[in-house]
C-alpha cells in the first residue's frame, strides 16, 4: 500500500476502514543468507538498506519481543549531527541526510521536524569550547551557528538568563537539527524492509550463536534453530549478554538511562534545547506533553527503571534552565538500557569471527545514528569492508589507542 | 535504591559514586602485558545478574564498599568495606 495525499482522503471518506498491517508477521524459515539479531530501529534500517543499497533480501531479522518495544521507542526523539571529532563528523552528518529524505525514501510520516537544536553554554570557557565544536562542524560541511545571549533571547525568551549559578551567556545552534517520531522510524523502516522481502519475526529470542570451524552458521532461537551465511547483532542494551553467545567480551557495560514527559500543554518551546551547566534536554512533542531527560543513573542496570536521586536531579536541572516547569505534572517517565562503550563512541565493525557483525556501543546516541547505522552496517555486512564514514567505530581501537572520546572523559562509561 | 553502608547504616543512593565492576584486576602488575592491560581496563562481562561493584560513599563516610547487586531488579545481596574484600582475597577468609 502506497501512501500519498489520494489514499489518505480516500481512507478519510471510507472511515479509516480499510487500512492493512503495514508488514507481514513473518514466522522464520530454515535458512537466510543474512540474519540481523535485534528487531530495534538500527537492525531495521540494516535489513532496509541490505535489500535496498546491496540486493540482498533473503534477509531475517529477529526480535525478542515486538518491533519498536526497545530503545527505538525510549528515547526522547532529538537527532542532531553537531560533533566535534573527526570520526564522528562524517557519520552524523550522513545519518542527518538521511533523515532530510528519509519520509520520501520510505513513503512513510516519520514526522521528521528539524525544528533546530540549541545547546546552551553558561561561561566563557564553555563558549569557546562550543565555539570550536561549531568551527569543526562548518568546516565539514555541517551547519553550525553561535549565538549570543540576545540571540537565544529571540529563541527561547522564557529561560532563566540571570541564574547566579549558571547565567546564561550564549548558545551553539544546529538549525537542521531537531525530532523525528521514534516509533514511526522503527515501523517506516519494518514496511519499507518488508516491501522489498525481507522477513521480520518478532516474538522470536536468539538464545546462541552456532559456529563450525571459525564461522558462523546460525542461531538458536525460541522458534527453532536458522542457519545463516552471516549474522548482524543490533541489539544495543544487551549487546555484552548477545556477543558472549559466541564468546565475545565487550568493552561496554549496560546502563539505564530514564525520560520524561509532562501532561500535554499548548506551544511552550519550539526547538530541541540543552543546558550547558548540567545535563538536561528538553523539547515539545505535537500532542503538547514535555519530552526532556539527563543523565543515565550511573550504574550497571538491565532493569528499564531508574531511580529517584536521578529523576531529582534531572528535574533540578531543569528548574535551574526554566523554572516555570515547575508549574506542569509530571505525566510519565520511563527506563532504557544502554550500551555504555568505554569511550563513549559506538562500534561498527567485523568480530574477529567469520561472518559476525557488531553494532554496537550506541551510548544514549543510538536514535539519531539510525539511519546512518543500518546504511553503514548494511554496507559492512553485504562488503566485508567497513563504510568510510564509520571506519573510525572499530571494534579494536581500544587496544590500538585509537579512543573517539567526545567528552574526553576515559574508560568511565556512567561519565559519557 | 538505598544502599546499607556498613559505617553509616541505610543510605539514599545519590549519596554515593559508582566505579563500576570489582572484578577487573591487571595480570602481572607493573609488568603487564598491553594485553593484560586493555582486558582490565577496556573489558567488561556486564552480567545480566549478580555484580560485584564498587561504590564511593561520597556523600557520606567516604568509603569504598564492594555491593553485590543483582542488575535485573537492582536487589542489593551484600555490602562490604573494600578493604575488607581486598584482605580477604589475600588471606582467603571471607569479608
Amino acid at each position: 500500500m502506497h501512501f500519498s495525499l489520494l489514499s489518505v482522503l480516500a481512507q478519510a471518506l471510507r472511515g479509516q476502514r480499510g487500512w492493512a498491517p503495514h508488514w507481514r508477521d513473518a514466522d522464520p524459515r530454515d535458512a537466510y543468507d543474512v540474519v540481523i539479531v535485534g528487531g530495534g530501529g538500527h537492525g531495521l534500517a540494516t535489513a532496509y538498506y541490505l535489500a535496498k543499497e546491496h540486493g540482498i533480501t533473503d534477509v531475517a531479522v529477529l526480535e525478542r519481543s515486538h518491533v519498536g518495544s526497545g530503545n527505538v521507542g525510549r528515547n526522547t526523539t532529538i537527532v542532531r549531527s553537531n560533533y566535534g571529532l573527526p570520526g564522528n563528523i562524517p557519520f552524523y552528518e550522513r545519518s542527518m541526510k538521511l533523515w532530510e529524505g528519509l519520509e520520501q525514501d520510505i513513503n512513510y510520516n516519520a514526522m521528521v521536524s528539524q525544528r533546530g537544536v540549541l545547546n546552551l553554554y553558561h561561561s566563557d570557557g564553555q563558549r569557546d569550547a562550543y565555539a570550536r565544536r561549531g568551527n569543526a562542524m562548518r568546516l565539514a560541511g555541517v551547519d553550525a551557528e553561535l549565538l549570543d545571549r540576545d540571540g537565544v533571547r529571540a529563541m527561547v525568551p522564557f529561560i532563566d538568563f540571570d541564574n547566579a549559578r549558571f547565567p546564561v551567556k550564549g548558545g551553539l545552534l544546529q538549525r537542521r537539527g531537531g525530532t523525528v517520531r521514534h516509533d514511526a522510524v522503527a515501523w517506516g523502516y519494518a514496511r519499507a524492509a518488508d516491501a522489498r522481502g525481507v522477513d521480520i519475526v518478532q516474538n522470536c529470542a536468539v538464545t546462541g550463536i552456532r559456529r563450525e570451524g571459525g564461522r558462523v552458521v546460525g542461531v538458536e532461537t525460541s522458534r527453532g534453530p536458522i542457519r545463516a551465511k552471516k549474522i548482524a547483532l543490533s541489539v544495543a542494551g544487551s549487546s555484552s549478554l548477545v556477543a558472549a553467545m559466541a564468546g565475545l567480551r565487550l568493552p561496554i557495560e549496560s546502563h539505564v538511562l530514564q525520560a520524561f514527559v509532562s501532561e500535554g500543554v499548548k506551544p511552550l518551546i519550539d526547538c530541541v534545547m540543552t543546558f550547558g551547566a548540567g545535563h538536561f534536554y528538553i523539547s515539545q512533542s505535537d500532542k503538547g506533553g514535555l519530552v526532556f531527560g539527563g543523565d543515565i543513573d550511573g550504574y550497571n542496570s538491565y532493569a528499564q527503571r531508574g531511580n529517584l536521586a536521578t529523576i531529582e536531579d534531572v528535574m533540578e536541572s531543569g528548574m535551574a534552565l526554566w523554572p516555570a516547569l515547575g508549574r506542569l505534572r509530571l505525566l510519565r517517565h520511563w527506563g532504557g538500557i544502554m550500551d555504555m562503550s568505554m569511550d563513549g563512541s559506538p562500534i561498527i565493525d567485523r568480530t574477529g569471527i567469520d561472518g559476525l557483525y557488531l553494532n554496537a556501543g550506541w551510548c544514549y546516541g543510538g536514535f539519531k545514528a539510525t539511519p546512518a547505522a543500518g546504511f553503514c552496517f548494511a554496507h559492512l555486512v553485504a562488503r566485508d569492508e567497513a563504510h568510510p564514514d564509520a571506519a573510525a567505530f572499530r571494534l579494536d581501537r581500544f587496544a590500538t589507542g585509537h579512543l573517539i572520546d567526545e567528552k574526553g572523559v576515559g574508560a568511565q562509561p556512567n561519565l559519557h | 535504591m538505598r544502599i546499607r553502608c556498613p559505617y553509616c547504616g541505610e543510605r539514599d543512593n545519590g549519596e554515593f559514586s559508582y566505579r563500576g565492576d570489582a572484578a577487573p584486576r591487571i595480570a602481572g602488575g607493573d609488568a603487564a602485558t598491553p594485553e593484560a592491560l586493555h582486558d582490565a581496563v577496556y573489558l567488561r562481562d556486564n552480567p545480566a545478574g549478580p555484580i560485584d561493584e564498587l561504590w564511593f560513599h561520597a556523600a557520606g563516610c567516604r568509603a569504598w564498599l564492594v555491593v553485590t547487586r543483582d542488575t535485573r531488579t537492582h536487589a542489593i545481596a551484600s555490602v562490604a568495606p573494600a578493604r575488607a574484600v581486598a584482605r580477604a582475597r589475600q588471606t582467603g577468609d571471607a569479608p
